[in-house]
């Protein structure tokens, strides 16, 4: 019996696409069984992050109204065999899923996979209500910007009035170097503030976009600093103790020679 | 910058602009206790209710014009609570020579 996980943040274009997508495949790198679902209907986008967007046949509205089997619109990822996308419809209107077929939908996925990873939409209308309908945790997706963090605490309390309690959140984007100058609120800040559990750190890094442009998850490449947050928070959520990664990676010399060595 | 900012900044008696991460901090800070109060009338009526069991162990107070409310002015949120009191109950003052 697997674990369904959503991802969610309140506001648009702070990464839950991004963060579902590296996290979907920080899993599976991992050997877990994983199946990703994208519930913004009309707005699909988790398949082109994951570079699975020739693939489509059939989505989630067509596997929740039986136009198909569940398993025929599961999407099997090249690069890791147990990794799986239920991608979102892109023509049909928002509404056409159900909070109870949500349920159900989420309940038959579980049998199958131990990990279900919900990407959520922006908002805080239906489309939220469904995405966490079937959900039994929540991560919640912020960058150190205030209107950011301000519908993060809204989301927040919804989750926890929807009885999705303790949700887990990851900071975005931040910059080691602007929280060191002081002109960007650190992680302290973000936590004081929100009073939720930290569940990763995400610098902001060049290979998000650079893999986004091809559509491979960051987390593939452990070169990448982001991509190695991403890998980390993976393993938390498999329930190891991974300590934070440093914001600041120093670029001098020692710190070059030292990165050599232990890359 | 005239020459004096200058000498005045060079002794570092003119103190640093704040920094935009606390002004970050402390605008998110305002504006959630707001949309926090916002969020519930539920949690201003049984704040209410606290308040009326509290204070009527003290004294007896006007219930239909008592108000509690939470107002903003520039830079701080403040929570008024205008209760007017008919009587001071018997053994309160009682109490308070026995104290004394």
């Amino acid at each position: 019996m697997g674990t369904v996980i959503v991802v969610t943040s309140g506001k648009g274009g702070v990464g839950k696409t991004t963060t579902t997508a590296n996290i979907g495949t920080g899993l599976a790198i991992l050997g877990k069984q994983v199946v990703m679902v994208d519930t913004d209907i009309g707005l699909r986008n988790l398949d082109v992050v994951l570079g699975l967007e020739n693939r489509i046949v059939y989505d989630i509205v067509d596997a929740v109204k039986g136009n198909c089997r569940l398993r025929q619109a599961l999407i099997k990822d090249k690069r890791f065999e147990n990794m799986f996308l239920l991608p979102a419809a892109q023509t049909k209107d928002k509404t056409a899923v159900s909070e109870q077929e949500m349920k159900d939908l989420c309940a038959n996925l579980k049998e199958e996979f131990e990990y279900v990873v919900i990407d959520c939409p922006a908002g805080i209308e239906h489309g939220f209500r469904n995405a966490i309908a079937g959900a039994e945790k929540a991560i919640v997706v912020t960058t150190p910007e205030v209107s950011a963090v301000r519908d993060a605490d809204r989301i927040i309390g919804l989750l926890e009035a929807a009885e999705l309690k303790e949700p887990k959140l990851i900071i975005n984007r931040i910059r080691g170097k602007m929280v060191k100058s002081g002109d960007m609120m650190s992680v302290a800040d973000i936590l004081e503030i929100l009073a939720v559990d930290l569940l990763g750190i995400v610098p902001d890094d060049d290979a998000i976009v650079i893999s986004t442009n091809r559509g491979e998850p960051t987390v593939i490449d452990d070169k990448s600093r982001a991509g190695r947050a991403y890998r980390n928070i993976s393993r938390r959520i498999c329930g190891e103790a991974v300590p934070l990664m440093a914001l600041e990676e120093g670029n001098g010399f020692w710190s070059r020679l030292k990165s050599l060595f232990t890359r | 910058m005239n020459l004096w900012e200058r000498i005045v900044r060079f002794f570092g008696k003119e103190a640093a602009p704040e920094k935009t991460g606390v002004i970050a901090k402390e605008r998110l800070r305002l504006v959630l206790v707001h949309d926090r109060a916002d969020l519930s009338e539920v949690v201003m009526n049984s704040l209410r209710e606290d308040l009326i069991a509290v204070i009527s162990k003290y004294m007896e107070i006007d219930l239909s014009a008592l108000e509690v409310t939470l107002s903003k002015e520039d830079g701080s949120v403040a929570l008024t609570a205008n209760i007017p009191i008919l009587s001071v109950k018997r053994d309160v003052a009682l109490k308070q020579k026995e104290a004394l």
